[in-house]
C-alpha cells in the first residue's frame, strides 16, 4: 500500500517537473544515442535492410548527426512513425530529431511546436505517363485521365494546376499507392501523379518500368527537411549545420574517402570546414571536428543522395534541383566560417 | 356407463401392415451425395456452381503460389515471370521476417527461447504429459522472467542488452500474443468473480476497469501509451516503448476475458453454489473444485475465439512503430532491390499463410479440448 502511495506521488511530481525540458543537445550526450523518428519504409529514404539495420537517405541525416554529437554514426535508435504520429512524437519528446518526408510548411513551423531545420530534399509532385503515349511536357496532358492517391494534397494540386493552365482532365482515385500503380499498368489512366520520391519507386515495381516516363515538370513545392523541437536553438543550429556541413562538403570537393587528404589542403574554406582551422566547433557544443566526423562515417550530400536514392540505387533519381546551386539546382549551404 | 365399455379393447391390437422399406439406407458416398447434395434440382444447380467456384479458386491460388511460383534466383527471375509468387524473396528475407533488427550475431537467444517456450507449451497442453503441474510452473512464472533476461540481455551474464527497438517480426508477434494470453486468463477469472461480488467496492472497482476498457479504442490506448505518455511522465518513470504495449494489450484482453468467464459462471446452476455452500466448502475451493471448472468448460469456444482475436489484433502494434510480423512483411516488400510486380501478392500470401496457420492450430486445440472435457454431457 505504502509503495503505491509512494508511486502516486512521484507521478503527481513528476507531471508538474517534466514540463521544463533540459537540452536536448545534453541528453542525447548523456543517453550516448540519439532518437531520430523518421518513415516507417520508404524506398530509399528509410528501410531496414535484411538485417534490419536501418538505411536511406533520412536514416542517413540521421546518422550525420549521430556523429557530429556522440562522434559515432552508429549510435542512432531509430523510431518509424506514420504521418500521423510523427509530429505528436517529436512534441512529447519520444524523440529528439524528426527525419521524415515531412513538408516544410508555414503551418507546420508555425503552430505544431516544431522548427523545420532546412531542407535536405526538394520534392514536388510530378507525372509518368506512358512513352509510346509522345507526350513530352505536362502541357500536353488535355483531356487526360489521372491516378492518383485519395485524400492527400495530390488532387488538389492538381487541380490548381490544371486550372491555371486551362486544361481538361479527370481524376482516378484509389485509397493507397499499390492501387494506383496497378491501375496505371492496366491502362485505366493516362497518366500516374504523385510526389517524385515515390513516382520512381512506383515505376520499379511495375512490369515494364521502362515503357513509362517521368515529365519534367513539377507542379508543387514539397521541399522535405528535418524538424526540431521550438525553445531549444542550439539543437536546432546543429540539426541545421549538419545539414549544411554536408552539402558545404559536396561544394568543396570532399568526399568521405578523399577527407585525409584534404585536411592538408590550402584552401581556408576546406580548413575552416574541417575544423584545421577556425574552431567551429566550441559555440555550437560540439568537438572542432564534428564536421569531420560527418564527413568520414556519413559522407557528403552528393553521395549521401548517390548512394540511396541517385544514380548508385535501384531508383535512379536525377539530382534536379537537389543539385548543389552551382550546377542548376538550389542546394546551397551558408559560408561556414 | 354401459357394460360394453369396459370390454372396449384398450390397446389396437390389430398388426399395422408391414410397409417397403426405405429405398436405400445403407450408409455410402453415393446416397450421402444424393441426399445432400442433389436432393432437389435447385440443390444441384448449386452444386455444381460451387463446386466450380471452389475449384476455380483453388486452380488460381495453387497456380499463383505453386505451379507458376518462381523457386530459386533473383529480382530478375521474379520480374520475368508475373504469374506466380516470388518465393526467393521470402527466402532471403525470411531472418528479417521471424528476428526483426535483433543482431544477427545474438539470434541464437531468439531460438532458445522460443524453442523452450514451444517445448513448454506441448508439455502443458498435452493432456497426457507426466508432471504437467510442473510445466504450469515453469511456463508461468519460471519462463517468462527467463525470457525477458535472455531477450533483453544482462551485463552479469555476459550477454549484451539488445535494445527492444530491435526486436521485430514474428517475435514481437508471438510475444505479444503469449504475453496477452497468460495474463489475460488469470487476470480475467478475477475480474469475472469480482464483477460477481456482493462486496460493492470490489464490484465497483471490476466494473469501471471492465467497462472503460472496453469502451476505448485499442489504437488509442497505444498512441496514448507511447505518444503522449511521454508529455505526462518524466524519463526514468517510463516504461520502456515495448512494454507499454505489452502492458496495454495484457490489459485489454482481461477486460475481454472477464466478461467470457462472467458467461460461463452465470450458465452455472445455483444449486451448486447452494450445496457447496452447505456442505461447507470454502468460496476459494468452492470456486477452485466445483465451479471454474464446469464454467470454463463451457466458454471455451468463446476463450479461444478471444485468444485468436487477441493474436490478430496484436498487428495494431505496428502504429507505434513497433515492427511486428505484418508490418515487417510490408516494409521487406518496400526494397527497391526487389521491387516488381509480384512482390506484394508473394508478401502478403506469405503472411496470411503464417496467421492462418497459428489461429487454426488454436482452432483445432480447442475443439479437441472440447470433445475431451465435455465428453459427460455431450448433447
Amino acid at each position: 500500500m505504502r509503495s503505491i502511495l509512494k508511486c502516486l506521488i512521484a507521478v503527481a511530481m513528476a507531471c508538474t517537473a517534466s514540463s521544463a525540458w533540459s537540452a536536448t543537445i545534453d541528453n542525447v550526450k548523456k543517453n550516448g544515442m540519439l532518437t531520430c523518428g523518421t518513415n516507417s519504409a520508404t524506398a530509399g529514404f528509410s528501410l531496414p535492410n535484411n538485417e534490419g539495420k536501418w538505411t536511406g537517405f533520412v536514416v542517413d541525416y540521421c546518422r550525420a548527426v549521430a556523429a557530429a554529437v556522440l562522434g559515432d554514426a552508429q549510435k542512432v535508435k531509430f523510431i518509424p512513425l506514420t504521418p500521423k504520429d510523427r509530429f505528436t512524437a517529436l512534441q512529447s519528446g519520444e524523440i529528439d530529431i524528426l527525419a521524415h518526408n515531412a513538408t516544410w510548411t508555414s503551418s507546420r513551423d508555425t503552430s505544431l511546436g516544431i522548427l523545420f531545420a532546412g531542407t535536405y530534399f526538394y520534392d514536388g509532385q510530378g507525372f509518368m505517363v506512358r512513352q509510346a503515349d509522345n507526350v513530352t511536357s505536362a502541357k500536353g496532358l488535355d483531356g487526360a485521365s489521372i491516378c492518383v492517391t485519395q485524400g492527400t494534397t495530390t488532387e488538389l494540386n492538381l487541380a490548381d494546376y490544371f486550372r491555371s493552365q486551362s486544361i481538361k482532365y479527370t481524376t482516378v482515385g484509389f485509397a493507397d499507392e499499390e492501387a494506383v500503380v496497378k491501375a496505371y499498368e492496366e491502362g485505366r489512366c493516362d497518366v500516374l501523379s504523385a510526389d517524385t520520391s515515390t513516382l520512381n519507386a512506383s515505376r520499379l515495381r511495375m512490369a515494364k518500368p521502362g515503357d513509362s516516363v517521368v515529365l519534367p515538370e513539377l507542379i508543387s513545392k514539397e521541399p522535405l527537411g528535418p524538424a526540431v523541437r521550438q525553445g531549444d536553438d542550439q539543437w536546432f543550429n546543429v540539426a541545421k549545420w549538419t545539414l549544411y556541413v554536408m552539402v558545404a562538403a559536396e561544394e568543396l570537393g570532399v568526399t568521405s574517402k578523399n577527407i585525409d587528404a584534404m585536411k592538408s589542403s590550402d584552401n581556408p574554406n576546406i580548413r575552416r570546414l574541417l575544423g584545421v582551422e577556425g574552431g567551429i566547433g566550441k559555440d555550437i557544443g560540439l568537438g572542432d571536428n564534428w564536421p569531420v566526423q560527418v564527413i568520414k562515417q556519413v559522407g557528403n550530400y552528393g553521395e549521401v543522395f548517390d548512394r540511396n536514392v541517385g544514380k548508385d540505387s535501384p531508383l535512379k533519381m536525377e539530382r534536379g534541383m537537389n543539385a548543389l546551386w552551382n550546377k542548376g539546382g538550389i542546394q546551397y549551404a551558408p559560408p561556414i566560417r | 356407463m354401459s357394460d360394453q365399455s369396459l370390454h372396449t379393447p384398450v390397446a389396437n391390437v390389430a398388426l399395422i401392415p408391414a410397409t417397403a422399406p426405405p429405398a436405400d439406407v445403407r450408409p455410402g458416398p453415393v446416397t450421402w451425395i444424393k441426399g445432400n447434395l442433389f436432393s432437389t434440382p435447385l440443390s444441384g444447380v448449386l452444386t455444381i456452381c460451387f463446386v466450380l467456384l471452389a475449384g476455380w479458386l483453388l486452380h488460381q491460388f495453387l497456380s499463383f503460389a505453386i505451379f507458376y511460383a518462381v523457386w530459386s534466383g533473383g529480382r530478375e527471375a521474379c520480374r520475368a515471370n508475373p504469374e506466380g509468387a516470388c518465393w526467393p524473396f521470402i527466402a532471403e528475407k525470411f531472418d528479417y521476417l521471424r528476428y526483426g533488427a535483433y543482431p544477427v550475431s545474438e539470434r541464437w537467444r531468439v531460438n532458445l527461447t522460443q524453442a523452450v517456450g514451444a517445448t513448454l507449451i506441448v508439455w502443458l497442453l498435452w493432456t497426457k504429459a507426466p508432471q504437467r503441474k510442473v510445466a504450469a510452473v515453469l511456463f508461468f512464472i519460471v519462463y517468462p522472467v527467463a525470457a525477458f533476461v535472455l531477450l533483453r540481455g544482462a551485463a552479469w551474464l555476459n550477454l549484451p542488452v539488445i535494445d527492444t527497438t530491435l526486436w521485430g517480426g514474428l517475435l514481437i508477434t508471438l510475444l505479444m500474443s503469449i504475453v496477452g494470453i497468460v495474463f489475460s486468463l488469470p487476470i480475467g477469472v478475477v475480474l469475472a468473480l469480482g464483477r460477481r461480488s456482493e462486496l460493492p467496492i470490489i464490484k465497483a472497482v471490476c466494473v469501471t476497469f471492465i467497462e472503460v476498457v472496453r469502451g476505448v479504442p485499442f489504437i488509442t490506448v497505444l498512441f496514448m501509451a507511447n505518444f503522449m505518455m511521454p508529455l505526462f511522465v518524466p524519463d526514468y518513470l517510463t516504461p520502456d516503448r515495448l512494454l507499454r504495449p505489452l502492458i496495454a494489450i495484457a490489459l485489454f484482453s482481461s477486460a475481454y476475458m472477464a466478461e467470457v468467464v462472467r458467461a460461463g459462471l452465470q450458465a452455472i446452476p445455483k444449486g451448486q453454489y447452494e450445496a457447496a455452500e452447505a456442505l461447507g466448502i470454502s468460496y476459494l475451493n468452492m470456486m477452485r473444485l466445483i465451479v471454474l471448472p464446469q464454467a470454463l468448460t463451457i466458454v471455451i469456444p468463446s476463450i479461444v475465439s478471444t485468444f485468436i482475436g487477441l493474436f490478430k489484433d496484436t498487428t495494431l502494434v505496428a502504429i507505434v512503430g513497433i515492427a511486428d510480423f505484418l508490418k515487417a512483411v510490408e516494409t521487406a516488400r518496400v526494397d527497391p532491390n526487389w521491387a516488381g510486380p509480384t512482390i506484394s501478392s508473394t508478401g502478403y500470401l506469405f503472411a496470411g499463410l503464417v496467421y492462418w496457420g497459428f489461429c487454426f492450430g488454436m482452432s483445432r486445440y480447442s475443439q479437441a479440448m472440447e470433445r475431451q472435457l465435455a465428453r459427460g454431457h455431450k448433447r
